[in-house]
C-alpha cells in the first residue's frame, strides 16, 4: 500500500508542476499587465494557447533532419524528469532519493543541448543566431549554477535537493552570508536561464534581440506546444528550486495529513510572491543589449563565488 | 619633560603662526627661529637622557636610540632652514615660481613636517607613530607640487597614492600587533605602547607577529624607499623645492627606518624561541640588498641631478636596512652611524645642488657645467659632498661602510663581494655624472649666485670629523643605542 | 565552528561583513563615478554598522563612538565632498570601464582566497565570533589596492584609497574591538586631511593637465620625457 502511495506521490509531483506551469506564466503576465496599467489576458490564456497549438498541424522544414522532430519530445521529457527531482510538497517521498541537484542541472543541460542542436538543424540564420547566443549564456550560467549548489551542499553536506531542504528545515535558523549570496546568484541565474528580461524577452520576436525564440522560430503545431510548455515548466522549476533551497518552510518533513495538506497552499503563496517579484523586475528593467549580458552573468558568477568563499571563510573555519 | 615639549611642540606652534604670517621674508626668519628653538629643546633633551637614562612619561618614550635621531632631525631641520630662507626667497621674488600664498604654505608645512617627524620619533604609542608618519606624507605632499608644473603635480600624486597605500599596510600590521598584545596583556593595559609591548614581547604569539611584521615592513618600507615600492622617491625629490628634497632624504627616510627597526626589535623578541628566530632580520636584509643593488644600477645614466642623488639616497637606505637586518652589535652600530652621516651628507649635497641648479638654471646634468670655474664654493662643495657620499676615506661614510663590511665579513662572508662591487658601481655612476658638472668649461653667460654655504660647510665638517675620530660622547651614545637594539654592547 | 551557536548579533555582523566585501567588488567593477561614490557610502555604512553591532554584542562603548565617527566621515562627509568635486569638475557623465572585467573580478576572488590564507594564523588565536572577519577586512584592503591599480580615473583611485581605510577600520573592529580612541581620532583626522588634499589635487591636476585620467600622469616614468618636462618649466 505504502509503495503505491509513494509511487503515486512521486508521479504526482512532477505532473502537478507540469499542470501548474502555464498558470504561473499566466499569473506573471497578469501581474505585469496590471503593473503597466493594462487589464491583461485571463489567467488561463496559456492553457488555451497550448490546446490551440496541439490541435494544429505541425509543419517541418524540408531541410530538417529527424533530430528536428525528436527535439521537442526530448526537451520536454528531460525538463519533466528534472522537475521530478524536485521536492514539491514533501521531502520524504521516494523521488527524493533521485532528487540530486547535479542530476537536475545535467538534465536541464541535456534539454538545452538538444534545443540548440534543433535550432541549428533547421539551417535558418535566426536559429543559428539564437543557438549561439544561448550557448553564450550557458557558458557563464551553468558553472555559476553549480557553484550555487556547491555552496549550499557545503553547508548541508548533501547534493540531494530533498536533503538540502530537510537540513535547512531541521537545523537552527541561522543568518548565513553564503545563503544570501547564493540566493542573489540563483535569482539572477534563473532569470537568465529562463530567458526573461533583462537577458531575453519571451514576448518578442524582434529578430535582433531574441535568444530562446530564435531557436523556436521554425517550430509549429504540437512541436511548438511542447517546446513552450517545457519552457514554462522550466520557469516553474526554477521558482520551486529557489523556494526549496531558500524558503523551504511549509514543506512536509513527515507524511502526516495536516503537514501534507498545508504544503500546497504555502507553496502557491511563495510562488505567487516570486511571480510578483519577477513581474516587478521585468516592468522596471529594460532588456539589456546582448554584449552587456556577459557582464550580468559575471555578476551572478561572482555572487556565487562569493557565497562559496564566505562560506569557507566565515562559516566553515573550525 | 620640558625639553621634550620644547623640542616637539615648537614646530607645532610654528605651523599655526607661519600659516598666519603674510610676509615671505619674515616667515623665512621665523622658520629659522622655530627650528633653532626646537634644536635647543632637542639638545636639552639629549643631555637629560644621557645623564638620567630613558624618559618615559605621558605617552612619550625617549631613549638613546631615538634621542640621537631627534637631535639629528632638529639639527638638519635648522641647517636646511638656514639654506631655505634665501633660497625660497629667491624662488619667490626672482624666479616667481611660488606665490605669496605658496610661501606661507611652504613655511607652515616645513614646520608641520618637522613636527610629525619629531612626534613619530618620540611617541611611545605605535598608533600615534602611524598617524605621525602618515601626517608627514600629508604635510609634504603639497610641497612637492609647490611649483604647480605638470611634472610636479604628477610626482606629488604618485607620492601621495603610493605612500598612502603603503602606509595603510603598516596600519594593518599595527592592528595585528595590537591584536597579539591583547591576548597577553590584562584588560585596560595599553597594548599599543612600545615599552609595554617590548616588556611582554617574548610572550607574543610568533605566528601573528610574523604577519604583523611583514605588513609593517611593507608599510614603513614604502616610506624608507625599499624596492619595489621606491618609485615615488626620485619623483618627489626631483620635482619638489630643493630644501624639501634635503629634509625628505635626510629625515623622512630615517624616521621610517626607525619605525621599521622598532618593529624588528619587537618581532625579534617574540620570535626568539620559535623555529625562525631571525626571520625579521633576514627579511630586512633581503629587501635592503635588493634595494641597494637596484639603486646602484639606477645611478647610471641619470639626466636629472636631483634624481641622481635621490637614487643615491635609496642606495644608502638599502645599505642601512641591510645593516639592521644583519643584526649583531657591529652591524647595528654601523647602520646607526650610517644613518647619521648619510643624513648630514645627503642634506648638504641637496643644498649644494640647489645652488648649482640656480647657477645653471636647469636640473639637467648635461647642461650643468663648470661649476668650479663659475663659483668655486659650490663646485668644491658638490665635489666634496659626492666624495663623502661615495665613501671616500676621510669622511664618516667610509667609516660606517667599513664597519658594515666587516660585520658582513663576519656573518655573511659571501655577501661581502656583492656589497663591495655595488659600492664601486655606485661610485662610478656618481662620478661619471659629477665630474663634468664640477670641472669642464662653463657655458657662456653663467654667473655666480648668492650662495649660503654655511650649512654645507657645517655638515661636511661634521662628517669629516666623524670619519677621523668619533667623539667619545657620541660613540658612547651610539653604543647605548646599539645595546638597546641588539641587547649587546659593542665597545 | 557552529554558526548556530552564535548570537543573532554576531550572525548579523558576519552577514554585514560579507556584504561589505561584496561592496568592495562593486566598487572595483562600477564604471560610473557617481554610482561608485554611492557604493562607497554604502560600504562605509556597512562597516559602521558592523562596528555598532560589535559594540552592542560586547558592550564596548568605544565602538559606538568609532561607529559614529565612521558614519559621519565615510557615509556623509567624504561622499558629499566627492559629489561636490564631481559636479565641480563636471564628471557626472564620465564612465571609466574596466579593461578586463572578468579577469579583474577573478583576480579579486583570488585576492579573497589569499587574504584568508594570510589571516588564518591571526584568526587562529581569537575565540570570538568575529575572528573570521579579519580575513574579510584584509580582502577589502587588498581589493581597494586592486581598485587603485586597475582604475584609470583619479577619482576612482581615491575611492579605492578610502575603501582601504574602510577595510583597516573593519580589521581593527573585528580583531581588537577597535583601536584606542586617540589613535582612532588620529586616523580619522588623517583621512579627512587626505580627502581635503585630494580635492586640492584634483583642481591642480585639472588646471595643469586638463584631465583626470591617470594615464596622462606618466611623463615621469620615461626619463626622455622627463627632460622635456623639466624644459617646459624653464
Amino acid at each position: 500500500m505504502d509503495r503505491f502511495l509513494n509511487l503515486g506521490a512521486a508521479l504526482l509531483q512532477p505532473l502537478l508542476l507540469l499542470a501548474a506551469a502555464p498558470l504561473l506564466t499566466g499569473v506573471i503576465r497578469r501581474i505585469k499587465a496590471r503593473l503597466q496599467n493594462r487589464r491583461g489576458a485571463p489567467l488561463l490564456t496559456p492553457y488555451r494557447d497550448l490546446r490551440k497549438l496541439i490541435a494544429k498541424e505541425a509543419i517541418v522544414a524540408r531541410t530538417a533532419s529527424p533530430l528536428f522532430r525528436a527535439a521537442p519530445y526530448v526537451v520536454f521529457a528531460a525538463t519533466l524528469l528534472a522537475a521530478a527531482a524536485l521536492p514539491v510538497f514533501s521531502t520524504v517521498l521516494p523521488g527524493a532519493r533521485i532528487a540530486d541537484a547535479i542530476a537536475l542541472i545535467g538534465l536541464l543541460g541535456l534539454a538545452r543541448f538538444v534545443l540548440v542542436l534543433a535550432g541549428l538543424d533547421a539551417g535558418t540564420p535566426f536559429g543559428g543566431m539564437g543557438a549561439s547566443r544561448e550557448m553564450l549564456v550557458t557558458t557563464f550560467a551553468e558553472p555559476a549554477l553549480l557553484l550555487v549548489i556547491f555552496t549550499l551542499a557545503m553547508t548541508t553536506h548533501t547534493t540531494n535537493l530533498a536533503g538540502m531542504a530537510d537540513a535547512t528545515l531541521t537545523g537552527a535558523t541561522v543568518l548565513r552570508p553564503s545563503y544570501l549570496f547564493a540566493l542573489a546568484a540563483l535569482l539572477l541565474l534563473g532569470v537568465a536561464e529562463c530567458g526573461r528580461i533583462p537577458v531575453d524577452n519571451p514576448s518578442t520576436h524582434l529578430e535582433l534581440t531574441m535568444i530562446h525564440e530564435g531557436m523556436l522560430l521554425e517550430y509549429s503545431g504540437r512541436h511548438l506546444a511542447l517546446m513552450e510548455w517545457a519552457a514554462q515548466l522550466k520557469l516553474t522549476l526554477f521558482a520551486v528550486l529557489t523556494v526549496d533551497l531558500f524558503l523551504p518552510w511549509g514543506l512536509a518533513t513527515r507524511l502526516t495529513t495536516p503537514a501534507v495538506l498545508a504544503a500546497p497552499p504555502l507553496l502557491a503563496l511563495k510562488l505567487l510572491l516570486l511571480a510578483a517579484l519577477l513581474a516587478l523586475s521585468e516592468t522596471v528593467l529594460a532588456k539589456m543589449r546582448l554584449f552587456r549580458v556577459p557582464g550580468y552573468l559575471t555578476l551572478a558568477f561572482l555572487l556565487a563565488l562569493l557565497g562559496l568563499l564566505s562560506h569557507v571563510i566565515l562559516e566553515a573555519a573550525a | 619633560m620640558i625639553w621634550l615639549l620644547l623640542a616637539v611642540f615648537t614646530p607645532l606652534a610654528g605651523v599655526l603662526l607661519l600659516a598666519l604670517l603674510p610676509r615671505a621674508g619674515a616667515a623665512g626668519w621665523a622658520n629659522l627661529g622655530f627650528s633653532a628653538l626646537s634644536l635647543a629643546g632637542a639638545l636639552g633633551l639629549a643631555t637629560r637622557v644621557l645623564r638620567h637614562g630613558v624618559l618615559d612619561a605621558h605617552g612619550f618614550r625617549v631613549d638613546a636610540f631615538n634621542v640621537y635621531l631627534v637631535v639629528l632631525t632638529t639639527f638638519v631641520g635648522l641647517t636646511t632652514a638656514v639654506f631655505s630662507r634665501p633660497y625660497m626667497y629667491y624662488v619667490h621674488t626672482d624666479e616667481k615660481r611660488v606665490s605669496a600664498r605658496g610661501m606661507r604654505l611652504y613655511h607652515s608645512m616645513y614646520q608641520g613636517f618637522l613636527f610629525t617627524m619629531l612626534l613619530a620619533l618620540t611617541t611611545d604609542n605605535l598608533g600615534i607613530l602611524w598617524v605621525a608618519v602618515e601626517g608627514a606624507t600629508l604635510a609634504t605632499v603639497l610641497l612637492v607640487s609647490l611649483y604647480r608644473t605638470p611634472a610636479a603635480i604628477e610626482a606629488a600624486w604618485k607620492y601621495f597614492i603610493l605612500c598612502g597605500v603603503g602606509i595603510a599596510q603598516a596600519l594593518f600590521g599595527t592592528v595585528a600587533l595590537y591584536f597579539a598584545a591583547q591576548h597577553v596583556l590584562p584588560a585596560g593595559a595599553n597594548g599599543l605602547s612600545w615599552s609595554t609591548l617590548y616588556a611582554i614581547a617574548p610572550q607574543l604569539e610568533p605566528r601573528v607577529m610574523v604577519v604583523a611584521f611583514v605588513f609593517l615592513l611593507v608599510g614603513y618600507g614604502t616610506k624608507v624607499g625599499l624596492v619595489p615600492l621606491h618609485s615615488w622617491l626620485p619623483d618627489a625629490h626631483s620635482e619638489g623645492p630643493t630644501p624639501m628634497s634635503a629634509v625628505l632624504s635626510g629625515l623622512l627616510l630615517n624616521v621610517a627606518l626607525y619605525a621599521v627597526v622598532r618593529m624588528k626589535m619587537l618581532t625579534d623578541a617574540a620570535l626568539a624561541h620559535s623555529a625562525t628566530p631571525e626571520l625579521a632580520g633576514h627579511l630586512l636584509m633581503g629587501f635592503g640588498l635588493l634595494t641597494f643593488l637596484t639603486a646602484v644600477i639606477s645611478l647610471h645614466r641619470r639626466r636629472d641631478i636631483k634624481r641622481l642623488f635621490s637614487y643615491s639616497s635609496i642606495e644608502h637606505m638599502g645599505l642601512m636596512s641591510f645593516g639592521f637586518g644583519v643584526g649583531g652589535p657591529l652591524a647595528t652600530f654601523a647602520a646607526l652611524l650610517h644613518m647619521l652621516v648619510h643624513a648630514l651628507t645627503k642634506s648638504s649635497i641637496f643644498v649644494t645642488v640647489g645652488h648649482a641648479t640656480h647657477i645653471a638654471r636647469t636640473q639637467r646634468i648635461e647642461r650643468i657645467r663648470g661649476l668650479i670655474r663659475t663659483q668655486p664654493a659650490v663646485g668644491w662643495g658638490l665635489l666634496l659632498g659626492v666624495a663623502a657620499i661615495a665613501g671616500f676615506p676621510p669622511f664618516g661614510i667610509f667609516t660606517s661602510e667599513f664597519l658594515l663590511l666587516s660585520a658582513t665579513m663576519q656573518l655573511w662572508p659571501w655577501l661581502t663581494p656583492l656589497l663591495v662591487l655595488g659600492l664601486v658601481v655606485a661610485f662610478a655612476g656618481l662620478f661619471r655624472s659629477t665630474q663634468p658638472m664640477v670641472f669642464g668649461a662653463a657655458p657662456p653667460g653663467q654667473y655666480p649666485v648668492r650662495a649660503n654655504m654655511l650649512p654645507v660647510l657645517t655638515h661636511l665638517a661634521l662628517v669629516l670629523l666623524l670619519g677621523i675620530a668619533i667623539p667619545a660622547v657620541l660613540a658612547h651614545w651610539l653604543d647605548q643605542a646599539t645595546q638597546l637594539i641588539t641587547g649587546r654592547s659593542l665597545l | 565552528m557552529n554558526l548556530g551557536a552564535l548570537s543573532l548579533l554576531d550572525q548579523a555582523v558576519l552577514v554585514l561583513a560579507a556584504m561589505a566585501l561584496f561592496s568592495a567588488f562593486a566598487l572595483l567593477a562600477q564604471s560610473r563615478l557617481l554610482a561608485a561614490i554611492h557604493v562607497f557610502a554604502w560600504q562605509g555604512a556597512l562597516v559602521a554598522a558592523v562596528a555598532a553591532l560589535t559594540g552592542a554584542a560586547s558592550g564596548d562603548v568605544n565602538l559606538y563612538i568609532s561607529a559614529a565617527i565612521t558614519f559621519v566621515l565615510k557615509v556623509l562627509l567624504i561622499p558629499w565632498m566627492l559629489h561636490r568635486l564631481v559636479r565641480r569638475l563636471a564628471l557626472e557623465r564620465q564612465s571609466d570601464p574596466l579593461p578586463y572585467p572578468a579577469l579583474t573580478l577573478l583576480a579579486g576572488a583570488a585576492i579573497v582566497v589569499f587574504a584568508d590564507w594570510v589571516a588564518a594564523p591571526v584568526a587562529q588565536f581569537e575565540h570570538s565570533a568575529t575572528r573570521n572577519v579579519i580575513a574579510i577586512s584584509l580582502a577589502i584592503v587588498l581589493l581597494g589596492m586592486l581598485t587603485m591599480v586597475v582604475r584609470r580615473q583619479a577619482l576612482a583611485q581615491v575611492l579605492g584609497f578610502m575603501a582601504i581605510e574602510n577595510g583597516l577600520f573593519l580589521a581593527a573592529v573585528a580583531s581588537t574591538h577597535g583601536m584606542p580612541l586617540v589613535v582612532e581620532l588620529g586616523v580619522a583626522f588623517d583621512v579627512l586631511v587626505a580627502m581635503v588634499l585630494f580635492g586640492v589635487f584634483f583642481l591642480q591636476i585639472k588646471d595643469s593637465i586638463d584631465t583626470l585620467d591617470i594615464d596622462r600622469l606618466s611623463q615621469l616614468s620615461a626619463s626622455v620625457e622627463q627632460d622635456e618636462a623639466t624644459e617646459a618649466q624653464r
